[in-house]
């Protein structure tokens, strides 16, 4: 046996990735709390998918299956794509995005730490593409019990008119589109106090745990913080200049998957940047770039894609911000 | 004595938990004799010793048995007195698990040294102590074993005492510096005399404040005049493995990054153990040469202590007076964190050993199987020299060597912080150890297939030479018979003779080189 000896205790993959779970439970709270329990449901869909395909696909690639399946990979990344779809998507939906996730974009890459996607982002990115309509339908705040949304979920029929209503990134499209002034498209009952109704809770949620995974130092700072400040400048830039035509950066920061994105999208050990510097050019590349695809784009929603296009940059980013290590920074010569 | 007003960090680093209580009460002890004592005649990092003894012969304490070879060789001496009983291969005390020659002594258990010769130290010269150095066998007690008598040929400013032991489990010396401090300090200035030094700085990690408090009052009594120094200062430095790497503490206490490939020596700066220091006390003040060192002796045992122990005793005798528990089933060879598992119990103990454990798999489980790395990152947070363990360890895999190398695997001193982090549980530093050892290898084969070459090349030549001179010589003499012939009037004749003079040179030129 060779040195060293010891290992830091309580140590493994299964509790870095616990935590994360952990750190989305207050965000899953206020989901539930504000839009209903259906969000549950999908979970639940999407955490069996992820297992019995990551069991299958290890199968056959004829790798150890007991100790990836355990890693809790698998369970984080359904968790993420079920709360990146809106919680009434079919159950068949959210069964092909988990399916995307983990067989396209995770192992047909050999697997864990080996795939240059997010595959939560690669998930809903293809499955936004595919079925632009139903990815489109979100459940109206507080006005869809638990029976419906079930019933949604498992159910064929879609009767959605007056169930769905336009989450705060689409009302703002919309009324921007239509020239309308951003302090009137705000009149809305789509808004709360500074994104989406009821969303703003949620994406407070994830702020919360996301500070949580700082504490633990399972996240660095670089990431969310170069996100944050990545989508916040720029909003703050476009706002400034004008302000009725541009939200504000609380605005874009509160709504969609700003904080999602923000705390466990752009935080993806496996797919973003890993030097300090390589991080924040990373974070705040995806951050501006989703700005732009809700401003300019045409989904109302630009965080999966920022975060794709910036996987492609990341092992040119990686070589680029090798940071001087130590004896050989050029400091002081003999 | 001032304190130092600032100290600097290094990056990453962990905090293990420490295990030095355990032992860290335990005052010095002899270890009592041996059966047998097993001697290795190489005991350092750069030099091995010639054995002066045959089998049968009867040798005193401290004689010298083994003479220092070349430049860089250090003397060994008979531990004990008793009789030569055998020189033969030896399991060493080293990783690699090779056997080396020994010098094996039956004690008579009578301990009586050969007659001492002190130095004066006021009137002995710079040589003298440097040859005295070499000859009572001293070499790096920390654990490098880099011979002592090079080391003090560079002049500094700055001689630091490295008191740190930042590994865990190991208490040597704390144990030293509580009990010894006079001869440690005493030993110091000796060396600050032989380099120069106008300063010494002990780090001692804050984990130790008596043996801070032993050195600080020992640093206090060295008189001013009894020796050409500005300052004597006693540091607490931050706990945090592995604080006591030469560099790293380097760092702490001076604020200097030795670059990669220079040598601490280039700062003016040198740094000693405290074991060493202690060692060169006891050989110039007292003329004792390097017979034994403290051990530590610790982990799955009844009485964890710190030892006096002869050079060339069996690990397994101190591990039976320790009272190893039932259930050990290997011992390491010096710290958790760098040490290794000892090839055999049997293995002896050497200049180098600073501390022996008993390990168990309960108190040392293996482990937990590798996964696949997932690149958060945390191995970069802990190494301290800010490698990015997870690059190299992808590329090592891939055996991809041009890439380890440029993300610079040669300046990994193999602390193991990256292995001791990783959530995944890659043994990474074997990973490195690994590709270090191909590459080496790979460098090898290259300087070997560069010197065939040479030699190829300086042999045509040769080959060349000898026709050129074996053609002129050839040329000469039909010029000569020329000569004749023409002086007899029968020029024709010497046609034959002439080409076969020029086919030499045709040869030369098909010739490939
Ligand atoms: S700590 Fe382990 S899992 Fe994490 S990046 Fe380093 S090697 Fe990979
Ligand atoms: S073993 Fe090498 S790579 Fe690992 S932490 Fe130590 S210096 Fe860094």
């Amino acid at each position: 046996m060779t040195s060293p000896h010891i290992r830091l205790d309580n140590n493994s993959v299964q509790r870095v990735m616990l935590y994360v779970l952990l750190a989305l439970v207050p965000g899953i709270v206020a989901y539930v709390w504000n839009v209903g329990a259906g969000i549950l449901v999908n979970i639940a869909i999407a955490s069996v998918t992820a297992l019995g395909a990551e069991a299958l696909v290890l199968k056959l690639r004829n790798r150890p299956i007991a100790i990836t399946l355990t890693d809790g990979s698998a369970i984080v990344t359904a968790w993420l794509i079920a709360l990146a779809l809106p919680s009434i998507v079919p159950w068949w939906l959210t069964v092909i995005a988990v399916l995307i996730g983990i067989v396209g974009a995770k192992h047909l890459y050999g697997g864990i730490g080996q795939n240059p996607f997010n595959p939560a982002m690669a998930a809903y990115c293809a499955a936004i593409i595919a079925y632009p309509a139903l990815m489109s339908q979100w459940p109206a705040v507080g006005q869809v019990d638990f029976a419906t949304q079930l019933q949604l979920i498992l159910g064929g029929g879609r009767e959605i008119d007056g169930i769905t209503g336009a989450t705060a990134l689409d009302a703002m499209r919309t009324g921007l589109r239509k020239n309308e002034a951003v302090s009137a498209i705000f009149e809305s009952t789509a808004f709360g106090y500074a994104g989406g109704n009821g969303w703003e809770y949620i994406g407070a949620g994830y702020l919360l745990g996301g500070l949580f995974l700082l504490w633990r130092r399972i996240i660095s700072w670089h990431l969310p913080f170069a996100f944050i400040a990545g989508m916040g400048l720029t909003a703050t830039l476009f706002w400034a200049i004008s302000p009725e035509q541009y939200p504000s950066p609380l605005f874009h920061l509160a709504s969609g998957g700003a904080m999602l994105g923000a705390f466990f999208i752009v935080t993806d050990p496996v797919t973003s940047a890993s030097t300090p510097r390589g991080k924040l050019i990373f974070a705040a590349g995806v951050g501006i770039i989703a700005w732009f695809v809700r401003t300019f784009g045409v989904y109302p929603e630009g965080v999966a894609f920022g975060v794709l296009l910036m996987n492609i940059g990341v092992p040119l980013i990686d070589r680029k911000t090798q940071p001087p290590i130590f004896g050989r920074r050029g400091g002081k010569q003999p | 004595m001032s304190a130092l007003s600032h100290l600097f960090r290094f990056h990453g680093g962990i905090k293990p938990a420490t295990h030095k209580t355990e032992s860290s009460d335990a005052r010095i002890r002899p270890a009592p004799l041996p059966a047998r004592l097993v001697v290795p005649l190489i005991q350092s990092s750069r030099g091995s010793a010639r054995p002066v003894v045959t089998v049968g012969d009867t040798v005193l304490k401290g004689q010298c048995i083994g003479e220092a070879q070349g430049q860089a060789g250090t003397a060994i001496h008979a531990p004990t007195s008793g009789t030569v009983v055998e020189i033969g291969l030896y399991p060493m005390a080293h990783a690699s698990g090779l056997d080396s020659l020994a010098i094996v002594i039956e004690p008579d258990f009578e301990e009586r040294w050969i007659e001492s010769e002190p130095l004066n130290l006021a009137h002995a010269s710079r040589e003298e102590m440097i040859l005295r150095i070499q000859a009572s066998g001293i070499v790096g007690m920390g654990g490098a074993t880099f011979p002592s008598h090079i080391k003090v040929g560079n002049a500094i400013d700055t001689l630091i005492l490295n008191g740190a032991e930042c590994e865990p489990w190991i208490t040597c010396d704390d144990r030293l510096m509580r009990e010894r401090a006079a001869d440690v300090i005493t030993g110091a200035t000796i060396l600050a005399r032989l380099t120069g030094a106008k300063r010494i700085v002990v780090g001692i990690e804050d984990n130790k404040p008596e043996a801070i408090a032993a050195m600080t009052q020992a640093a206090h009594s060295v008189g001013a005049d009894e020796i050409d120094l500005g300052t004597i200062d006693v540091v607490a430095v931050p706990a945090r493995y592995p604080a006591g790497g030469e560099k790293q503490l380097i760092r702490v206490l001076t604020g200097i990054e030795v670059t990669s490939g220079k040598l601490a020596t280039d700062y003016g700066v040198q740094c000693f153990n405290v074991g060493t220091a202690h060692a060169v006390c006891r050989a110039l003040v007292h003329g004792e040469a390097l017979v034994s060192r403290v051990v530590t002796v610790t982990g799955n045992v009844e009485r964890p202590g710190n030892y006096e122990v002869l050079l060339g005793t069996p690990a397994a005798d101190l591990l039976a007076l320790a009272g190893a528990k039932p259930d050990t089933n290997r011992a390491l060879m010096g710290g958790p964190m760098m040490g290794f598992t000892l090839p055999s119990l049997s293995t002896p103990i050497v200049k180098g050993a600073n501390c022996v454990i008993a390990a168990s798999p309960k108190l040392f489980p293996p482990a937990p199987p590798e996964q696949p790395c997932i690149r958060c990152g945390t191995c970069a947070r802990a190494c301290p020299i800010e490698l990015h363990p997870f690059e190299l360890y992808w590329f090592s895999r891939a055996k991809n060597f041009d890439k380890v190398e440029a993300y610079h695997i040669f300046d990994c001193i193999e602390c193991g912080c990256c292995t001791y982090v990783c959530p995944a549980h890659i043994p990474l530093v074997d990973y490195f150890r690994f590709a270090k050892s191909e590459m080496r290898a790979k460098n090898e084969e290259r300087k070997a297939a560069e010197q065939a070459r040479a030699r190829f090349a300086s042999r045509s030549a040769r080959l060349e030479r000898e026709k050129a001179e074996k053609a002129a010589r050839l040329a000469a003499k039909a010029a000569e018979t020329r000569a004749q012939l023409a002086a007899s009037g029968e020029a024709a004749a010497a046609a034959p003779e002439r080409q076969e003079a020029a086919a030499p040179s045709a040869e030369q030129k098909a010739d490939p080189t």
